[in-house]
Order: C-alpha cells, then sequence, then structure tokens
C-alpha cells in the first residue's frame, strides 16, 4: 500500500491560517447577515400569517416554522463541531478548533429552543408538555453533551488542550445524531416523522413547506454569521501578539 | 392573509398562546447569541488595543 499522500485544496490550508480565516469570515458574514434576517423574517411572517392551517392540528402546526428548524440546527451543529473538531485533530489546525468552539453555544441554544418550543406544541397537541419519548428524551441527551463540551472548554484554560478534548468528546457524542433522526423509526412514539427528507417529496402541500424551507435556510445562515463571528474573536483572543492584527483596520479603527 | 382579521391572527382559535410564545421564544434565543456574539467581539477588540497602547 502506497503511503497516503493526497493533499487537501489550497483554500483549505489557507483557512488554517488565523490571518485569512479573519479576512475572509469578515467579508462573508454581511452576505449571512442580510440573508438570515430576510429568509428568516419571510418565512416566520409567512408560516405564522399565510400558511394554511393544519387539518388535524389547526393553528398550532405552525409551531413547527421555528421548531422544526431549530431540531436541524441542533443536529448540524453538533455534526459540524465534531467534523471541525476532527479536522482540528487530524491536521492540527488552531482554527478548526476555534471553529469548533464557536458552534457550541449556538448549537445549545438552538437545542433549547427545540426542546421548549416542542414542549409548548405538546400541550395542545399531544396533553402534555414532556413525555418521555425516544426523540425527546435523545434531544435532551443532546443538550448535555453540548452542556459536557461547555464544560470541558471552560474547564481547561490551554485553549489547544481544550480543544483536542472537546473535538474527542464531541465525536464521541455524535453516536447520538443518528439516534435521534431514526428514533422515530426505531422505537413506537407519538412523535410525528420527519417533515423533510430529500429523497421524498414533502407530504405537506407547497404553501405549507415553502415557510419551512425559508426558516431552515435562514437558520443555516444564521448560525453561520454566529459561527464566523464568535471564531473572529477567538482570533482576536489568542492572536493579540501578532503584527497582522496590530496593523490591521478593526484594531487601528479606521 | 389566513386570517380574516389581526384579532383572529393572534388568537389563532385559541392556539395563539403557544405559537405567539414560540415564536417569542425563538427570536429572543436568536437575538441574545447576536447580542453575546457582538458584546463578545467588542470587548476582544478592547483588549487587543490596551495591550497595545501598553506596549508601545
Amino acid at each position: 500500500m502506497s503511503a497516503i499522500n493526497w493533499r487537501m485544496p489550497r483554500w483549505f490550508y489557507q483557512m488554517g491560517s488565523p490571518k485569512w480565516f479573519y479576512e475572509w469570515a469578515g467579508r462573508l458574514q454581511p452576505w449571512f447577515a442580510g440573508s438570515a434576517f430576510i429568509l428568516l423574517l419571510w418565512g416566520m411572517i409567512w408560516g405564522l400569517a399565510f400558511a394554511p392551517a393544519d387539518y388535524q392540528q389547526g393553528n398550532s402546526f405552525r409551531i413547527m416554522y421555528v421548531h422544526v428548524p431549530a431540531a436541524i440546527l441542533s443536529q448540524s451543529v453538533f455534526m459540524a463541531m465534531a467534523v471541525a473538531g476532527a479536522i482540528g485533530l487530524i491536521w492540527k489546525m488552531k482554527v478548526a478548533f476555534m471553529v469548533a468552539r464557536s458552534c457550541v453555544a449556538i448549537g445549545a441554544s438552538f437545542t433549547a429552543i427545540a426542546l421548549l418550543t416542542g414542549a409548548i406544541w405538546g400541550k395542545p397537541t399531544w396533553g402534555a408538555f414532556w413525555v418521555w419519548d425516544a426523540r425527546l428524551t435523545s434531544t435532551l441527551v443532546l443538550l448535555f453533551l453540548y452542556a459536557g463540551v461547555m464544560a470541558l472548554n471552560q474547564a481547561i484554560s490551554e485553549r489547544q488542550t481544550a480543544g483536542k478534548a472537546s473535538a474527542i468528546l464531541a465525536i464521541v457524542g455524535s453516536i447520538n445524531i443518528p439516534v435521534i433522526k431514526y428514533s422515530v423509526e426505531w422505537w413506537n412514539t407519538l412523535h410525528q416523522s420527519s417533515s423533510f427528507s430529500f429523497t421524498e417529496k414533502p407530504s405537506m402541500p407547497a404553501e405549507m413547506y415553502l415557510p419551512l424551507l425559508l426558516t431552515v435556510l435562514g437558520c443555516y445562515c444564521f448560525f453561520s454569521l454566529l459561527v464566523l463571528m464568535r471564531t473572529r474573536t477567538q482570533i482576536l483572543q489568542t492572536q493579540s501578539q501578532t503584527s497582522w492584527l496590530a496593523a490591521h483596520r478593526d484594531i487601528r479603527g479606521e | 392573509m389566513y386570517f380574516d382579521s389581526f384579532q383572529d391572527l393572534w388568537q389563532m382559535a385559541g392556539h395563539g398562546v403557544y405559537v405567539w410564545s414560540c415564536y417569542a421564544l425563538f427570536v429572543a434565543l436568536l437575538g441574545i447569541n447576536l447580542w453575546h456574539g457582538m458584546s463578545q467581539r467588542r470587548r476582544a477588540i478592547k483588549q487587543v488595543k490596551a495591550l497595545l497602547r501598553r506596549n508601545m
């Protein structure tokens, strides 16, 4: 077997440079901010006031337009965190650990939103705020995993070591993601099955699922914005001794 | 609009309290995240500036 000698594209290594990342993230941020604002506002107004009511659940189904994107993001952000952590471990990239660290708070927030809006939705639909159902329980475990990664990051003051330890926890914890995803199929559950899938046509009419598509995309843009912003903050915190940062317009204040 | 009046939109045939509280929670938590991210950035910039002034 020949030695592994493949290389990643050039931009991949450039993104590993804090200076490069800082510049590019700064350029991308306004686009994500604008898209997130438009998509979320549009999707939420459409979902609240214009989408038709569900024939079974009535108007309470409108909670879907905030609950489903939060739930999708809670899982995607965890995967992003695990992948960024793995990149940090494999290529020893500081910036990748920073990206992973930036994911924690926003991922935990999306998980909390999913659980809270799910509880509020559960009351008129199932008659209870909480049931110990497989989907709900595995999502609660996800929240605890985020809390674990957050605690680990804060307990270890040396950032590189904290990054490595958190990456390992994130990678191991990502076993929970397929459990959440397939929980509605593996166990008897109250929770309804997926609203979206890549392979099948949505079971809802277009005027019901298009607002959902908007809020899901809006949440992805919002997440991207915040990860870039938080990673840039970490670059500011750790690169304060470098000449490029001292000369940067953000610091010189022009 | 799907509803006949803003009154209807607010009440949603009894589901208004659930729906509106979910949307409020969603917007509030995203808002807190944005605010926190921005305030941390401002603080970091201030710290770098202070450090540079000390080293000058």
